[in-house]
C-alpha cells in the first residue's frame, strides 16, 4: 500500500545555508559531480532554447524543464543501459539524461535535418532507439500506458529491463493512466510510474484540478501500486527513492508509483501568460530550492569544489549549449523529398 | 394445449446450432430455469433453460442434429393434466399447427453476457422459415467459384498438389494468426475475451492451448488503455495482434491508434517502427443498434502512417493477415462479424502471404464496374449474376481488399474498359470510400466515363434497431443493381 515518506523542509537545504556545520553528503564526489553536471547541462540548454526560441529559431510549442532537472537526472542514475523511459511533451530534460546528443537535440528544436527526427518531430516528439528513449509524446496521458507496453515487452523478453514511465500531475487525472496502472499491477509490469508534480497543468494548480491533491503517490492504491512522495528538488532524495522503486520493479513485484514534487520556473510553453500565480512564488522556490543550488551548496561545503572549479564547469557547459545551438542553426532544413519520407516502414 | 419449445436464437446472429446434447428426457419433468438442452453455435457452446413448466412429451430433435434452424420446434412440454394424447401431429423435425409461443430461453454457460451483451435470446426473426439441411449456402456457391476461377496475378502459387479446402472466415484468420505464431515468437495476441473465452467470435479458439497465455493475453475492458499498452509493446519489439471486440469499442481507442502507431514513425524520422495489428468485427452485425454497428474504413483510410484491410473471404482473410502480422507498419484489419461463419476454399500451405494493396478482380465483366469490399464483395457479385440474368448487363466485380494504400490502378483499368462505375460500401456515403474511389476514377478516366460514377453506401443516418428500419438503412444486393441499371441508362 501506498506509504508516505515525509519530504517537508529538507534539513540538508538548512544546512546547505550553514556551511560550518559540513554535513555528510550520502555521495561520492564523483556521482555528486556528475549529477551537478548533468542537471546544470539540462538547465544551460532550456535557457539556450529559450532564446533561440525568442529569436524565431524554435517554433511552434516549446516546454521547458528549468526547475525540474533533479528529477531525470536522479532517476536516471538507477537505470542499466537496456532499461527504456518514455515520457510526454517536456522532454528535452529526459533526452539530455539518457545521453542524448545535444547538438542533435537542438537541430530537432530548430526542425532541421540533424535534429534527432530529422526536422519532423519537433519539441514534443523526439526519440533514440540507440539511448532506448521511446519518446517524446504530446498527448496528454498517452505515456502510461505506452509505457506500461515497454515493460510489456521486457516482461516478454525475460530481460529483466525496467521501464521508467514520466507524466506530469495534469495527466495523472487521465482516464488511460488508470487503464495502464490496471494493467501494469495485474500483470506485474516492471515500470515506475513517475508523476512529476510541478504544480501546475498549464495554469490550473493541482489544487484545483486534482480531487485529494496532496496525495497523488496514492493514486495507484486502489490496484495496489505502492507510492511515495518524493522531494524532487533535491536530486539525492530522486535518486534513493528511484533506487527502491527501479529495485522493486526490476525484482518481478510488478509497478511503483513516485509523486516526485517539483516546480517549473518557466511557462507552460513559451506563450503561457503567467497569470496563474504570482512573481514572488516563482521567486521564492528559485531561492529557496533550487535542485542546482543545493548541490552546488553541497559540493562547496564537503570541499570537493571551489567557486573557481563550478565556474570552470558551467564555463565548459556553456560552451557545449553554445556549440549545439551554432550546429542547430547551420543543419540545413530537411530537403523537401523528406516530406514523403518514413510514412511507412518499406517491407 | 402443449407447448412447442424452439431451438433459441442465442446471439444477434445466429441462424442455426447444433443440438448437442438433451439434459432430459421424455417422461422428465421440468419447471422454469431447469436446463434441458445444449446447443453449439458458430460462437459457443451454451445452455438452453426451459421457460414453462410441464412434462417432456416428446424430443423432436435427436442429440447432435446439425444445422437445425432457429424457432424450429425441438421439443413438446404437456401442461399438467395433459397426456401423450395430445401430441398427436407433432413429429420429430416437424412442426406442428399447434400454437407455440417462445418457450425456452438460454443463458451463456458462464452466467454471462454473450459478445455485445447480446446473449440474451431474442425473439428470432419471423421471416425464415426452418430451411431443410443442406440447401442453405448461397455464399458458398457464390463464392468459391468466384475466387477459383479468377486468381489474381499479384497471388502466390502454391506448389503442385496443395489442397484446397473449405474454411469458414473465422478459422482462416484463426489459421492465420497461429501459423505466424509458430514462425515468430513476437507475435502474440491480446485482447478482451481472446484467451480462456475462446473469442467473443470464436477467431481465437484454441490459440490458448495451443500458445499459453503468456502470448494469449485476455485483457480487461480497457481498450484505450490496452491499445495503448499494444503499441508500446511494439515500440519494445514485440508484434502485436490486437484484437477489439469489435471496431465499434476502439473510438476509445483511436488516440494510440493514430497518435501513437500512425504517426510516430514519421515523427521520429524512421527511427520509431510500429508493427502491430489492430483487428476485429467491422459495420453493421444484426439489429445491435447504431452504436455496435458503424463502418470505420473511411476513418482509418484517411490516415497516413497505417495499412487498413478489409477482406470478404477466407483465402484473402487469411494470406493477408498473415501479410499484416509480417508487415512493419501498424495495420487495422476490418472484418465483418455476417461472414465469419461463410466457408471458401483456402490452400492449405503455410506460406500463403498476399500482397496489402492488391485489389482483385472477382468477376470480369464488360459494361459496369461494380467497386466493393468486405461483405459488400458478397452483394455486388449477387447483383452481377442478376443483372446479367434479368438485365443482359456484364458486370466487372472488384474487391479492393485493402484500403490503403488503395489499388486504383485496376478499379481505373476496370472503368477504362467497362466506362461505368458503381462505388459500394457498408458505412455512410459522406466522405466515404466510394467517394474517394468516385474521385479518383473521375479524376484519371475522366474521358473514359458514359455515366457519372454512381455510389451505394448505407443511409445518412444512425443504423436504427427496428428490423424493417435497418434494413432499409443498409445497403444491399437491390441498391447496386439499381445503381448499375442507373449508369447504364436502363430503368
Amino acid at each position: 500500500m501506498a506509504e508516505r515518506k515525509t519530504t517537508k523542509s529538507p534539513s540538508r537545504s538548512k544546512s546547505a545555508s550553514s556551511r560550518s556545520s559540513k554535513p555528510k553528503i550520502d555521495a561520492k564526489q564523483d556521482e555528486l559531480l556528475h549529477l551537478y553536471k548533468e542537471m546544470l547541462l539540462i538547465r544551460r540548454f532550456e535557457e539556450k532554447a529559450g532564446q533561440l526560441y525568442g529569436m524565431g529559431l524554435i517554433g511552434g510549442f516549446c516546454h521547458l524543464y528549468i526547475g525540474q532537472e533533479a528529477v531525470v537526472v536522479g532517476m536516471q542514475a538507477n537505470l542499466k543501459p537496456d532499461d527504456r523511459v518514455v515520457t510526454a511533451y517536456r522532454c528535452h530534460g529526459h533526452m539530455l539524461a539518457t545521453g542524448m546528443d545535444p547538438k542533435g537535440v537542438m537541430a530537432e528544436l530548430t526542425g532541421r535535418i540533424d535534429g534527432y527526427s530529422k526536422g519532423k518531430g519537433g519539441s514534443m516528439h523526439m526519440f533514440s532507439r540507440e539511448k532506448n528513449f521511446f519518446g517524446g509524446h504530446g498527448i496528454v496521458g498517452a505515456p502510461a500506458p505506452l509505457g506500461a507496453g515497454l515493460a510489456f515487452a521486457h516482461q516478454y523478453a525475460e530481460d529483466n529491463g525496467v521501464c521508467l514511465t514520466y507524466f506530469g500531475e495534469g495527466a495523472a487525472n487521465q482516464g488511460q493512466v488508470y487503464e495502464a496502472f490496471n494493467m501494469a499491477s495485474l500483470w506485474k509490469l516492471p515500470t515506475v510510474f513517475i508523476i512529476e508534480n510541478n504544480r501546475y497543468a498549464m495554469g490550473t494548480s493541482v489544487q484545483r484540478a486534482a480531487a485529494h491533491s496532496e496525495g497523488l503517490y496514492e493514486r495507484g492504491a486502489a490496484f495496489d501500486i505502492p507510492g511515495e512522495q518524493v522531494d524532487g528538488m533535491d536530486v539525492l532524495k530522486v535518486r534513493d527513492a528511484g533506487k527502491k522503486a527501479v529495485e522493486h520493479a526490476r525484482s518481478g513485484k510488478g509497478p511503483y508509483i513516485l509523486e516526485i514534487q517539483t516546480y517549473r520556473y518557466r511557462g507552460h510553453s513559451m506563450s503561457d501568460p503567467a497569470k496563474y500565480r504570482t512573481r514572488e512564488e516563482v521567486q521564492d522556490i528559485r531561492e529557496k530550492s533550487d535542485p542546482i543550488d543545493k548541490v552546488k551548496a553541497w559540493l562547496l561545503d564537503a570541499g570537493w569544489a571551489d567557486e573557481d572549479g563550478l565556474k570552470e564547469i558551467d564555463k565548459e557547459i556553456k560552451a557545449q549549449v553554445n556549440e549545439a545551438a551554432e550546429f542547430a542553426k547551420d543543419s540545413p532544413e530537411p530537403d523537401p523529398s523528406e516530406l514523403w519520407t518514413d510514412v511507412l516502414v518499406e517491407a | 394445449m402443449p407447448i412447442t419449445v424452439t431451438m433459441p436464437a442465442l446471439s444477434p446472429t445466429m441462424e442455426e446450432g447444433t443440438l448437442s446434447k438433451w439434459l432430459v428426457k421424455e417422461g422428465d419433468s421440468v419447471s422454469s430455469g431447469d436446463i434441458i438442452a445444449e446447443i453449439e453455435t458458430d460462437k459457443a457452446t451454451m445452455e438452453v433453460e426451459a421457460v414453462d413448466e410441464g412434462t417432456v412429451g416428446k424430443l423432436l430433435v435427436d442429440e447432435g442434429s446439425e444445422s437445425v434452424q432457429v424457432n424450429a420446434p425441438i421439443a413438446v412440454l404437456l401442461e399438467e393434466g395433459e397426456d401423450e394424447s395430445a401430441l398427436e401431429g407433432y413429429q420429430a423435425g416437424g412442426a406442428s399447427d399447434a400454437s407455440s409461443d417462445s418457450a425456452s430461453d438460454a443463458a451463456a454457460d458462464d452466467g454471462q453476457d454473450d459478445a455485445e451483451e447480446s446473449a440474451e435470446a431474442q425473439p428470432a426473426k419471423s421471416k425464415t422459415p426452418p430451411e431443410p439441411e443442406g440447401e442453405k449456402d448461397e455464399s458458398r456457391a457464390l463464392g468459391v467459384p468466384a475466387f477459383r476461377g479468377q486468381p489474381d496475378a499479384s497471388d502466390p502459387t502454391p506448389p503442385d498438389g496443395t489442397e484446397w479446402k473449405p474454411v469458414a472466415v473465422r478459422d482462416a484468420l484463426r489459421d492465420a494468426m497461429a501459423e505466424e505464431m509458430r514462425r515468430d515468437e513476437t507475435v502474440f495476441v491480446m485482447g478482451e475475451e481472446v484467451a480462456e473465452y475462446q473469442g467473443a467470435y470464436k477467431v481465437t479458439r484454441e490459440l490458448l492451448q495451443e500458445f499459453g497465455a503468456k502470448r494469449v493475453v485476455d485483457t480487461p475492458i480497457t481498450e484505450h488503455g490496452f491499445a495503448g499498452l499494444g503499441v508500446g509493446a511494439a515500440f519494445g519489439g514485440l508484434r502485436p495482434v490486437v484484437e477489439f471486440m469489435t471496431w465499434n469499442f476502439a473510438m476509445q481507442a483511436i488516440d494510440h491508434i493514430i497518435n501513437s502507431a500512425a504517426k510516430t514513425l514519421y515523427m521520429s524520422g524512421g527511427q520509431m517502427g510500429c508493427p502491430i495489428v489492430f483487428r476485429g468485427p467491422n459495420s453493421a452485425a444484426s439489429r445491435v443498434g447504431a452504436q455496435h454497428s458503424q463502418d470505420y474504413s473511411a476513418w482509418y483510410g484517411m490516415v497516413p502512417g497505417l495499412k487498413v484491410i478489409a477482406p470478404y473471404d477466407s483465402a484473402d482473410a487469411k494470406g493477408l493477415l498473415k501479410a499484416a502480422i509480417r508487415d512493419p507498419n501498424p495495420v487495422v484489419f476490418l472484418e465483418h462479424e455476417l461472414i465469419y461463419g461463410d466457408e471458401f476454399d483456402v490452400p492449405d500451405w503455410d506460406d500463403w502471404v498476399l500482397p496489402i494493396g492488391k485489389a482483385r478482380i472477382r468477376r470480369e465483366g464488360s459494361d459496369v464496374t461494380l467497386v466493393a469490399h468486405s461483405r459488400m464483395v458478397k452483394f455486388a457479385l449477387e447483383a452481377a449474376e442478376r443483372l446479367a440474368e434479368e438485365n443482359g448487363i456484364d458486370a466487372e466485380v472488384i474487391d479492393l481488399r485493402t484500403i490503403r494504400p488503395l489499388d486504383t490502378e485496376t478499379v481505373v483499368n476496370s472503368v477504362k474498359k467497362t466506362n461505368r462505375v458503381v462505388c459500394c460500401e457498408e458505412g455512410w456515403g459522406r466522405f466515404g470510400v466510394g467517394a474517394e474511389v468516385a474521385s479518383v476514377v473521375t479524376a484519371e478516366a475522366f474521358d473514359y466515363l458514359d455515366a457519372p460514377p454512381a455510389r451505394v453506401h448505407q443511409a445518412d443516418v444512425p443504423l436504427p434497431y427496428a428490423a424493417n428500419l435497418e434494413a432499409l438503412s443498409l445497403p444491399g444486393t437491390e441498391e447496386i443493381i439499381t445503381a448499375a441499371k442507373a449508369v447504364c441508362y436502363l430503368d
